[in-house]
């Protein structure tokens, strides 16, 4: 188990292989579909993002209202291909690392090795318990797209897996090239 | 003839929707502890130990399993000699929905118009609602909420009659493993055979409503179901595909008579978060 802390540097993430189990302390900002256009949008416009996402996480999250005194609902991730189109560029931005599950695209993986990125899978599904490790959220950008506004959240010890490294490696191929019992169809 | 209130619907179908997506299902938490045995990657038990645990959590803080409480799709079996009074069926049951979604602290996530602006309707409505008439005066709902990842990996092919088995086997395994970790697996996989295109795709989903381990009645389909998991499972891809041998907790197969021509095949798969509720008026 490793435990770092946001912002991220070089020197992290180059410490990171695949299927590492990693608990993250810290700021990490959310965006999802919605969010990923306008952001990418504000980009090929020169603008600045609305939030200063350089050296920083971004999860892909769409979380449930919480009850009266609580943080935040359930808050798991959401299937990362969707944001694939949107995310080299997000790399290119500034942002080191993605949470979210499933696999991602091939030029994903080519923006990790560029821009010295990782992919983190947390456990879709998981929200209950991944909501348990927040401990601030506020809306920070595009309030008015609801679940999928940009958050910023405080998280201790948010229990992620290295799925792509800086170095090209990938878990989802890894597992299953361990677990298979027979030919690839 | 029997009056059923609207109103017991609404009422009903508000409380299907939050417990649904409080608590994860016993036949379903059963599937995933004994999974959790058979299991031998390591990485795979340490998830499935998570998602044991997450349904632990919800079920205690009263917090939906998953941030995504998805589309409510509403089976209903309507007794021919029901009478709905005081208003109309899919009214309340919309009404059960909003106010499920809404007190529930469940999370909206019902866009209109899907391929433009794509506005929050901001209260979940409308469900997607298939109703089946039977005998009798009694009203079944069951609400199946239907998260996007699984459901995105929905599927429909029609095969050449003489594909056959081989065919759909070979058809579900693609599915499967293109899928990869984007449905949430392990997962159950609806498979619908025969009928019409639009028909199997039904059936797929209905074939989600069955309890894990429960089996098709007829004996063929039994054994096939038991085979495709099997070959489902020797695919490797395991818990969030991550590696593992708990691919899939259940592969249900339901078929209707087709054309000659044709051979329908659509599925549906369900996360492991499968969550259902019913309840009979």
């Amino acid at each position: 188990m490793k435990r770092i802390t946001t912002p991220l540097t070089d020197k992290v993430l180059e410490s990171l292989e695949v299927g590492d189990e990693v608990l993250i302390t810290g700021v990490i900002y959310t965006g999802r579909d919605a969010a990923h256009r306008r952001f990418v949008e504000a980009l090929d416009r020169g603008e600045q993002l609305p939030v200063d996402l350089r050296g920083q996480i971004l999860y892909y999250v769409g979380p449930t209202p919480p009850r009266p005194g609580m943080v935040i609902g359930s808050a798991g991730p959401t299937t990362s291909y969707r944001m694939d189109p949107f995310t080299p560029r997000m790399y290119e931005a500034g942002v080191k690392a993605t949470i979210g599950k499933g696999g991602r695209s091939q030029a994903v993986k080519e923006a990790l090795k560029k821009y010295k990125g990782v992919y983190f899978g947390a456990i879709g599904g998981a929200g209950a318990l991944l909501s348990q490790t927040i401990k601030k959220a506020d809306v920070v950008a595009y309030e008015d797209l609801g679940p999928e506004a940009v958050r910023r959240l405080e998280v201790v010890d948010f229990p992620v897996i290295v799925v792509n490294d800086v170095r090209g490696n990938d878990l989802l191929e890894q597992g299953k090239a361990q677990w298979r019992r027979t030919a690839p169809a | 003839m029997r009056d059923i209130q609207a109103q017991a619907i609404t009422d009903t179908v508000k409380r299907l929707c939050i417990e649904a997506n409080y608590y994860l299902p016993q036949d379903v938490l059963d599937a995933l502890r004994q999974a959790r045995q058979r299991e031998e990657a390591p990485r795979a038990q340490k998830v499935l130990d998570t998602i044991l645990q997450n349904a632990q959590i919800a079920a205690e803080k009263q917090l939906a399993l998953c941030q995504d409480t998805g589309t409510t799709v509403v089976f209903m079996e309507v007794g021919q000699d029901v009478h709905i009074a005081g208003g109309r069926l899919a009214d309340a049951v919309n009404e059960g929905v909003r106010q499920g979604y809404t007190g529930g602290f469940l999370r909206k996530s019902v866009a209109t118009q899907p391929f433009s602006a794509r506005k929050n309707t901001g209260d979940n409505t409308p469900a997607v609602i298939h109703t089946d008439v039977v005998p009798g005066e009694r009203l079944k709902i069951t609400v199946l909420p239907k998260g996007g990842g699984c459901e995105n990996m929905s599927r429909m092919v029609i095969l050449r009659p003489g594909e056959g088995r081989k065919g759909i086997t070979d058809f579900v395994l693609r599915t499967v493993e293109e899928s990869g970790g984007n449905p949430c697996p392990p997962v159950i996989v609806g498979v619908g055979v025969g009928g019409t295109s639009e028909y199997c795709m039904y059936l797929a989903k209905r074939a989600l409503l069955r309890k894990v381990g429960e089996h098709n009645p007829d004996p063929e389909t039994a054994a096939f179901e038991a085979e495709l998991l099997e070959q489902v499972n020797a695919l490797g891809l395991g818990p969030q595909a991550w590696g593992g041998r708990t691919t899939a907790l259940a592969v249900n197969v339901e078929t209707h008579p087709t054309h000659i021509t044709s051979l329908p095949v659509g599925i549906n798969l369900q996360c492991h978060s499968a969550r259902l509720k019913s309840a009979e008026l």
